[in-house]
């Protein structure tokens, strides 16, 4: 499985190559490989809905305990089949919607090593695993969202779901690295099987806190929902794909998966269900005041995402049934009318409903789809939305906390999603034929297999969930959740119960609704001031804040003055240092004089070199001074026996000179432009920087807290690394991944330089005009 | 800015510069043993090179470069190191463990340190005389 989405990464990287050998044909060719992927899940679904999970071990940093190991439950199958299945129907369904379109290469690109993420997502066993892929998600589906990258809109739609989910991710990680703190484990399998004492541990509500904040930017909890309607600015196969059936799922993967180790405190029941519940009542509330059908559903997303994160919070038995159960509906027909919004923004060139009309009679194919999905969504029986709603309804109608909150809640957005299914199935395909901006004709073939098999599967599930195994497939999920075996057995008719009875109601005035959008909408209007301060406001203030105050702190430090650098380095330094030196040691101080007289000459020039260079009135006379200290210093290393030092010393001290003179005449005049109280400034700095190293140097002379390294290294420079000059070994072979390091800022410290002055030379005036050369003042 | 052309100056550098090249690759092979190494004969070969610099110009130096851009040998300098890496994943060692060979006609002790040592040099060479050569063309566009 490792090897199969590492297969894919590589699939990935050569998709470009694939679509200049097939041409149109790459997409289906692209399509066989999560296909063959869902066959292989599907081949040990047996296994595993057994109640077997699947290990697949891979050890990946077995120096720091981090493996690559895949662990595959009933969650995980679910999930991964989902993602395989819905994947190629979307590859498929790309093929025609992007059909002719000079970018198809790159959108391959994206869209698989999403689903590679997101499959390495819900299969990682390892806590840092899951975040790695976690992130992967987000990164590419940053490039899926802006897709249509000369589109600002889409641009700053795709940033602000890159900043809220990574910002989520951020507190994920934080999350993870609590819980494996907390656990002492670092994979699920261990961290699951570990017992009650997380929920007792200090740490357990910070843990949830983060891994809550990460799962709820994931899956566009409120008060985060607001980037998922914007990035409706991906095109349809994106949307169908990412923001339906899977990536806004990863959140709500997380909860479950952490559920029967995290679950079933005040904190988790509280959160999760009242979050869930005003997220799944904005969604719907929202949906409506929506005339774009890509918007309308996203909305109604939202509502699917916050119900199935109420259905955690519950947390029942029952419940859990409901969350698979209404999970798997919502993928199946959320998915499908996605796509089915992309073929009538492909055909008629509008994503307005309110614009399209009387498209039954061009697009039977596409309105038969539509239909189908839309009662599911509406939970009209015999469909699989059906069993979804009724297990939903059930499963709040026997929560235990705020009970007549959540059923409130529930019922409304029942009402709200039933008129929104009506608007999205009816509008474009009933009524009187409207003039579009395209001449709709039926879309092609393969644009119609992914959804038709999408709105195939919510039909026959609903009708028969036993004979495609679905029952099973559910049973092992919600084991998986629950932490032990649950019996479900799913069926169109549970009797005449409240939830029937309340199912009844919403769809009569759902459609009520839907008869009255005209004017509810006009009604609704009235709101808009408020929405305009919702939290997408908040998330703007926050932005303009960060821009605001990174303005005001480059202005500030990095002001351009190289003056202004070096003192801001050193005072930081020394305060830094100089605490810690205070704090940590008391500094010694320890004099034995008995240097040679040749030293105390060295010394002392050193020191009148130093003393030179401050007072001197040219330039040359400055650098002059600073050159003499430079090579009394490259003596010192002589006369202390570090020939490779003193070389080097020397070498450098030659090239700086050269460098000089290269510069020297391209200095401004030497002139004085600081106060006095600004040089007695630098010089209290400057002389502060001494006292320090002098101090560090005495303190670290007479401190030996541990055995020197440096009789290892002299010890086995010779048997092990088969060299004398023990520096030279440092270099290459001891320390060589800092030598390597070191190898890589020297170059990029040469290309800046040399780009630095062929920009300038290239482009002289204009550069100059901006940025007027400053005074240097020496 | 810089003058070039005193006699004196282009004698010397025409004959200083080989020596110094040589005494360069003398310090980088003993460097493992005794003083000396990449680092240290880079710059010594750096200093050769900037005093053919300052004696003939940058078109001359380019041509006694050749191919080779100082650019391509800070990269090649680069990709020695990073090639370095890459025999200890076949013995099965870690990351940058050190790998010997002894070629057996000339008794040369081939390493991946050398190698390693190899791209230090290149890269330092080439950023030092990358460097001079940006600074010194800036200097001749200049009125």
């Amino acid at each position: 499985m490792q090897l199969a989405i590492l297969l894919g990464f590589l699939l990935a990287a050569s998709a470009p190559l694939i679509n200049r050998w097939f041409g149109e044909q790459a997409s289906f060719i692209l399509a066989l490989f999560p296909a063959t992927i869902a066959a292989w899940l599907l081949s040990q679904a047996g296994t595993v809905v057994a109640g077997e999970p699947l290990l697949l071990e891979w050890a990946w940093v077995p120096s720091l305990g981090i493996t690559l190991t895949f662990m595959i439950d009933g969650l995980s199958l679910l999930f991964g089949l989902l993602i395989t299945i819905i994947g190629t129907c979307v590859l498929v369904y790309a093929g025609g919607y992007l059909r002719g379109s000079p970018d198809i290469a790159r959108f391959h690109v994206a869209m698989l090593a999403f689903m590679m993420s997101m499959l390495g997502l819900v299969m990682a066993d390892g806590l840092l695993t899951l975040f790695v892929f976690w992130e992967l998600t987000s990164v590419t589906s940053y490039l899926l969202i802006g897709f249509n990258h000369t589109d600002l809109k889409a641009r700053n739609s795709a940033r602000q779901g890159l900043f809220v989910t990574v910002a989520g991710g951020l507190a994920l990680m934080g999350g993870l690295v609590l819980l494996g703190i907390a656990s002492g484990s670092w994979s699920f399998s261990e961290v699951l099987a570990g017992g009650e004492d997380l929920r007792q541990h200090p740490l357990y509500t910070p843990m949830v806190v983060c891994l809550l904040l990460g799962a709820f930017t994931k899956s566009a909890q409120f008060p985060f929902h607001f980037w998922l309607p914007n990035a409706m600015a991906a095109p349809s196969p994106v949307s169908a794909y990412l923001h339906s059936a899977t990536m806004v799922k990863a959140g709500i993967y997380l909860m479950a998966r952490l559920q029967p180790e995290l679950g079933g405190t005040e904190l988790w029941v509280w959160t999760l269900s009242l979050v869930g519940a005003l997220t799944m009542f904005t969604g719907a509330f929202l949906a409506i005041h929506h005339t774009n059908i890509k918007k309308l559903l996203a909305y109604s997303t939202i509502m699917a995402l916050g119900t199935l994160t109420m259905l955690l919070g519950i947390g029942s038995d029952y419940a859990m049934t409901a969350f698979v159960t209404f999970m798997l509906a919502h993928s199946l027909y959320k998915g499908a009318l996605f796509m089915v919004a992309g073929i009538l923004d492909h055909e008629t060139g509008t994503q307005d409903v309110t614009e399209m009309g009387g498209l039954c009679r061009v697009m039977p194919v596409t309105a038969v789809i539509a239909f189908v999905t839309a009662l599911s969504l509406s939970g009209v029986p015999p469909l699989f939305g059906f069993i979804g709603k009724e297990l939903m309804l059930e499963a709040v109608l026997g929560a235990e906390g705020f009970q007549a909150v959540l059923l409130g809640l529930a019922f409304a957005s029942a009402i709200l999603t039933i008129a929104v299914a009506a608007i999205v199935a009816i509008r474009p395909f009933f009524g009187k034929v409207r003039q579009t901006p395209l001449t709709p004709h039926e879309a092609p073939f393969s644009m119609l297999v992914g959804p038709g098999l999408l709105a195939f599967g919510s039909l026959f599930f609903g009708l028969a969930p036993a004979f495609f195994g679905i029952d099973a497939l559910l049973t092992a999920a919600a084991s998986a959740i629950v932490g032990q075996t649950l019996e479900v057995s799913l069926s169109l008719w549970y009797g005449v119960n409240a939830a029937l009875i309340l199912s009844i109601v919403s769809l009569a005035l759902g459609f009520l609704l839907f008869k009255r959008w005209d004017s509810v909408r006009g009604r609704l209007s009235v709101l808009a001031p408020i929405q305009r301060r919702g939290p997408e406001a908040g998330y703007e203030g926050v932005l303009n804040a960060i821009v605001h105050v990174s303005h005001w702190q480059t202005r500030l430090l990095q002001n351009g003055y190289m003056r202004n650098y070096i003192l801001v380095m050193l005072v930081v330094l020394i305060a830094l240092v100089g605490y810690s030196l205070l704090v940590r040691h008391a500094p010694v101080l320890r004099f034995e004089l008995d240097a040679r007289f040749h030293e105390v000459i060295v010394v002392s020039t050193m020191a009148m070199g130093a003393l030179f260079a401050t007072i001197s009135r040219s330039r040359l006379g400055a650098v002059v001074s600073v050159g003499i200290m430079g090579f009394s210093i490259a003596l010192i290393f002589i006369l202390f026996s570090a020939p490779d030092l003193g070389i080097t010393q020397l070498l450098v001290e030659t090239l700086t000179v050269i460098l000089l003179v290269l510069v020297l005449f391209r200095l401004p005049r030497f002139s004085h432009l600081s106060t006095s109280l600004e040089r007695f400034r630098d010089g209290a700095v400057a002389a502060a920087m001494g006292v320090l190293i002098f101090l560090l140097v005495m303190t670290a002379w007479s401190i030996d807290q541990f055995e020197p390294i440096s009789t290892y290294m002299v010890e086995n420079s010779a048997p092990l690394a088969f060299g004398r000059n023990i520096v030279n070994v440092i270099l290459v072979d001891y320390r060589a991944l800092d030598t390597l390091g070191e190898m890589f800022v020297l170059a990029l410290a040469a290309i800046g330089v040399i780009a630095m002055l062929k920009f300038n030379h290239g482009a002289p005036s204009a550069k100059r005009k901006k940025a007027p050369r400053e005074p240097y003042d020496g | 800015m810089v003058k070039s052309g005193t006699i004196i100056l282009n004698t010397a550098a025409r004959f200083l510069m080989p020596l110094q090249l040589m005494f360069s690759v003398f310090l980088l092979l003993r460097g493992h043993d005794e003083p000396g190494g990449g680092f240290i004969a880079g710059l010594v070969a750096a200093g050769g090179f900037t005093l053919y610099l300052f004696a003939f110009g940058v078109s001359a130096t380019r041509e006694v470069l050749r191919m080779l851009d100082p650019r391509d040998l800070i990269g090649i300098g680069l990709l020695l190191g990073m090639i370095s890496v890459v025999p200890a994943w076949f013995m099965d060692q870690p990351f940058l463990t050190a790998q010997w060979w002894t070629i057996p006609v000339i008794e040369f002790k081939a390493s991946t340190p050398l190698i390693f040592d190899i791209g230090v040099y290149l890269t330092v060479l080439g950023s030092v005389i990358g460097m001079v050569m940006a600074l010194m063309e800036v200097d001749k566009d200049e009125p």
